[in-house]
């Protein structure tokens, strides 16, 4: 299995897709792409049924110096493993939610979405310098057409808004790496990855790379764009940002910034705490105070982004593995929600809150699975979203105390506005006539909820199928990031049990029933 | 040194000016009618005059060898090089040029053969190790480039392009001319490489000075800042077909010259012309990208993108270093596939009668009428604001890494920053085509020349043009190698 060219060919299906929507009509169009996603699906299983658990670090390498300068270099590891599937699991719901939703252009829609799925796969997959920054820029050429072209009332506006902002981002990270492949000599991450760049040089480094992955992340103050480009993209272009876009950034820091400037992400944490500590509690507020439903939500995808970032930074396991699950968690709950307020976006082509109410009782199933995407934003014990967030501040307890606290308040908020929310929609009286008269799911939108459904209650009860492919990746940047680990603020000392005979024997001592 | 190599080295040269002599001797005796036979034989001759370029090029010849006429031209790989993307792109002018004079009933048996002796006045140009030679073969051009900005005589547009164009092309040629003499003067000789000797100890002021003229009039023939103001006059005034060579032709010849000017004859002075290079580099990137902005019209958009598109070569040239000038050899190759694309493009953008669309406007909502000629333009617009996976990228690419490597980075970094504003009116006419309600102006069919030409430049700038870049930056080494067997 490992000579078998496995992700050049998850990379290839979807770009055939692409290519053969050039010479389809519509409903073809609908057939080939949902074929296409579900067969990179069946890769993408495969793939995670050959991952090799406790292997080598990275497995299904490819290597084909096929460029000057760079190659093609495709390989993975535990992390990009889970984000991979994540992006080849939200692809079919994706296009099933554009199913009936997108009806002009059908074909170009498809097309730019198999071509985000390639570009996706390929920034998790790349091994290569130049390969990864590629991909990663190509991406915005088909989401500046989903969003310019499929896009609500303020689209373009929004289109220009996503693409300058992130391209300015990413061009100041290509000089950056220009600079590292010319000091380290090679292109090839994982030995980048190793390579102990001069501190003042890591420093301008982890800056560049930290102007590309804040705004993709994105990060306060930088985050403007994606409220506009959220609410002004399809549904479905919704979730594929929400799910997997968004998740760029934070690979970007994981696979990136960490390991290769771990002097330089120490001296710059506090830049990173503050600023996520300002978008927990600013973005929360806000998001508190939307009428817009989609609003509502990118604006709680920024503060979980802030959970992640804070996690990432706490330079332990807990806080690098809890990042990596809010990650995948929010990349499933945010993708539904986005999923359940395009489902009565169908319906009734407003997303004012306001005009919902009460929907419980005409779309009693409908309020079910839109309560369980709520509760896993809310961070409820039992789904996906308490054991990404709990992870990931107790990583930064360890570290330091106040940002523990201020991250804390963001579950609470949460909770507010999530909440909140969801009385407005689901309960109530029915004030209004035409949402109280909207049909329940069908079973194509069902079969998308289910979908959803399942992996976060999956991840939510048993972490373990998730976090055991990362662990030992986790493990080697956490010793990697050892050396430059700042003292934390919480002066842990390790109690001091009672000598382990003498426990057992009062144990046994003790007569029965004295308890 | 004996004729016969001398004769030997220039055959391309040779068999051009012989060439158009004949073809101007047909088009006397057969008139107009013959035009279009003499464009095919034009494109013949440049195909021929290409394949005998073309194995200086592959075995990479450089230093005496290549010497021709006592030390007036140099026939090696560097100009190799240019020379045959100048054939390329003027055979790409020939090609498109018959359908757009035809339909005015302008085309006239003297276009072809003017292009051909541009095409000859470019090959002197970047073979010149001369000063004397330098001037023949830029004039030679300059003179047959004229005529072409002029040629739509009953158009008055086109009448005061060529106008225009002469009045500042010979300002330009009279700061050259001015910086050439106080140049010899200061050194002594007209040669390259006694220049480079003589300016070896150090620099006197009057050098200085002959440095600066002779760099501001070839900053006007590459038209960067601030020596660009005829440029989008004259390539909105130009015939279309005429513009297309503009942009490419010419320009890859003007900056092959002053590559070979700056890194050879002026190499051991790098102190006195980086900063000029480097000011003229950035300013083109702001002013071009800045200027763009507020156009309407699609032909002086794309005059302001080659100036944009110049600062970006010109970062190469600051380097001073053979990486840096095998980079703006890759970018050039990639620059003209785009620019002969892009012009091919609006040529084809034609309304119900044939009449040519040039407001970006009427372009509104081209992408549900005319979809692969949208899918063409707009990847030529992604290409030129250098957005991967499209091969644009790739020629920013190199020469920001050769930036780098020189240990160039704020102005890698500074310049790399500045094309972000160049994306945005490269996102305007993707987002009118794309995004806005349907104009429905452009319905005009075009010929199978154009189609072809679209076709082939929009396969080269596409992701597969990623799968050239090793055999394209091998060429490029030689070529730069031999500009800098000299050090």
């Amino acid at each position: 299995m490992s000579s078998f060219p496995i992700l050049s060919l998850m990379l290839a299906v979807p770009l055939a897709g692409a290519v053969a929507f050039l010479f389809s009509d519509a409903p073809r169009a609908r057939t080939i792409a949902l074929a296409a996603t579900l067969v990179d699906l069946a890769l993408g299983g495969m793939l995670w049924a050959n991952y090799d658990i406790g292997g080598a670090q990275w497995q299904f390498v490819e290597k084909v110096p096929l460029f000057a300068g760079f190659s093609w270099a495709l390989g993975i590891d535990g992390i990009a493993l889970v984000l991979i599937m994540l992006s080849v699991f939200l692809m079919p719901v994706c296009i099933g939610a554009s199913w009936r939703s997108i009806e002009k252009r059908v074909g170009e829609y498809m097309a730019a979405f198999l071509l985000m799925e390639t570009l996706m796969i390929g920034v998790f997959a790349a091994q290569d310098l130049y390969l990864f920054y590629i991909m990663f820029e190509a991406g915005l050429i088909p989401m500046y057409l989903i969003i310019g072209i499929w896009g609500g009332a303020d689209r373009i506006y929004a289109a220009y808004k996503f693409f300058l902002y992130t391209l300015l981002g990413s061009v100041l990270m290509l000089i950056a790496m220009l600079w590292m492949v010319h000091e380290a000599g090679t292109t090839d991450i994982p030995t980048l990855m190793a390579y102990d760049f001069p501190i003042e040089a890591q420093k301008w480094l982890w800056l560049a790379f930290f102007a590309s992955f804040a705004v993709k992340m994105p990060m306060w103050p930088v985050h403007t764009w994606l409220p506009d480009a959220h609410v002004q993209a399809p549904t479905a272009g919704s979730v594929i940002l929400a799910g997997v876009l968004l998740k760029m950034g934070g690979y970007g820091f994981i696979r990136f910034s960490l390991p290769m400037f771990p002097d330089a992400s120490a001296n710059y944490a506090w830049l990173i705490y503050t600023l996520s500590m300002v978008a927990v509690v600013a973005t929360s507020l806000i998001a508190l105070v939307q009428t817009d439903m989609k609003k509502l939500i990118a604006y709680s995808s920024v503060a979980h982004m802030a959970i992640v970032t804070i996690g990432l930074f706490a330079f332990n396991v807990q806080g690098l593995e809890g990042s990596m699950i809010v990650m995948l968690s929010h990349g499933l709950v945010s993708g539904a929600l986005f999923l359940c307020v395009g489902i009565i976006y169908d319906r009734l082509h407003t997303r004012e809150i306001d005009r919902y109410g009460g929907l419980s009782i005409n779309m009693p199933k409908y309020a079910l699975f839109f309560m369980l995407f709520t509760m896993a934003s809310v961070g409820l014990p039992g789904t996906s979203g308490f054991v990404g967030e709990f992870l990931s501040l107790a990583g930064i307890y360890q570290m330091s105390s106040w940002v523990a606290l201020v991250g804390g308040t963001g579950v609470i908020l949460g909770a507010a506005y999530m909440l909140f929310l969801y009385g407005r929609v689901a309960f109530g009286e029915q004030k209004n006539a035409d949402a109280a008269a909207m049909p329940d799911l069908d079973l194509r939108e069902l079969a998308m909820v289910v979908a959803l459904a399942l992996p976060v209650l999956w991840m939510g009860v048993y972490p373990e199928s998730f976090l055991a492919p990362m662990r030992a990746d986790i493990a080697a940047l956490d010793a990697r990031l050892a050396r430059a680990r700042p003292a934390g603020d919480a002066q842990l000392t390790a109690g001091k049990p009672k000598p382990a005979a003498a426990d057992h024997a009062t144990l046994e001592s003790a007569p029965e029933g004295a308890h | 040194m004996d004729w016969a190599t001398s004769l030997r080295l220039t055959a391309a040269e040779e068999l051009l000016s012989i060439s158009g002599l004949v073809l101007l001797l047909v088009a006397a005796w057969s008139g107009d009618k013959a035009s279009r036979a003499i464009s095919i034989a034009a494109v013949a001759v440049l195909a021929a005059a290409a394949a005998l370029t073309a194995p200086a090029l592959c075995a990479g010849a450089m230093g005496a060898g290549t010497s021709a006429f006592f030390g007036q031209v140099s026939a090696d790989s560097f100009a190799a090089f240019a020379k045959l993307l100048i054939y390329a792109a003027s055979g790409a002018t020939l090609m498109v040029a018959p359908a757009f004079f035809g339909r005015l009933g302008a085309m006239r048996a003297e276009f072809p053969i003017l292009v051909l002796f541009a095409a000859l006045g470019m090959g002197i140009m970047v073979s010149a190790t001369d000063l004397i030679a330098l001037y023949i073969g830029l004039e030679l051009n300059s003179l047959s480039a004229y005529v072409l900005a002029s040629f739509l005589r009953s158009d008055g547009r086109s009448a005061e392009a060529g106008l225009k164009y002469f009045v500042l092309g010979a300002l330009a040629s009279g700061i050259l001319l001015y910086g050439m003499s106080l140049t010899y003067g200061f050194t002594g000789t007209t040669s390259f490489e006694g220049i480079r000797a003589a300016l070896h100890g150090g620099l006197s002021m009057g050098a200085v000075f002959g440095i600066t003229f002779m760099l501001a009039g070839l900053a006007f023939k590459i038209s960067a800042v601030p020596f660009h103001m005829w440029t989008p006059d004259v390539y909105e005034g130009a015939p279309t077909p005429v513009t297309m060579f503009f942009a490419s032709a010419p320009k890859v010849a003007a900056m092959a010259l002053s590559m070979r000017v700056v890194l050879s004859a002026f190499g051991t002075a790098q102190g006195a012309w980086q900063p000029i290079v480097i000011f003229a580099a950035m300013a083109s990137i702001v002013v071009g990208a800045l200027g763009a902005i507020g156009q309407g019209n699609i032909k002086r958009l794309l005059a302001y993108s080659s100036i944009n598109n110049v600062g970006f070569i010109l970062i190469g040239l600051a380097t001073g270093t053979p990486a840096g000038a095998s980079a703006m050899l890759v970018y050039l190759a990639i620059y003209v596939a785009m620019t002969v694309g892009g012009f091919v493009a609006v040529l084809m953008l034609k309304d119900a009668n044939g009449e040519p669309v040039e407001a970006i406007a009427d372009l509104a909502g081209l992408s549900s009428e005319r979809k692969v000629l949208a899918a063409c333009l707009a990847m030529v617009m992604f290409s030129l604001a250098g957005i991967p996976p499209l091969f644009g990228f790739w020629g920013k690419f190199v020469v920001f890494q050769a930036s780098v490597d020189a240990g160039l980075v704020p102005l890698a970094a500074i310049g790399i920053a500045a094309s972000v504003i160049g994306a945005f009116y490269y996102l305007k006419v993707v987002k009118i085509m794309y995004f806005d309600e349907p104009a429905g102006k452009v319905v005009g069919k075009s010929g199978w020349e154009h189609q072809a030409l679209l076709a082939l430049s929009a396969l080269f700038i596409s992701p597969l043009g990623y799968l050239l870049t090793k055999w394209l930056g091998e060429l490029a080494d030689k070529a730069a190698a031999a500009l800098f067997h000299l050090a």
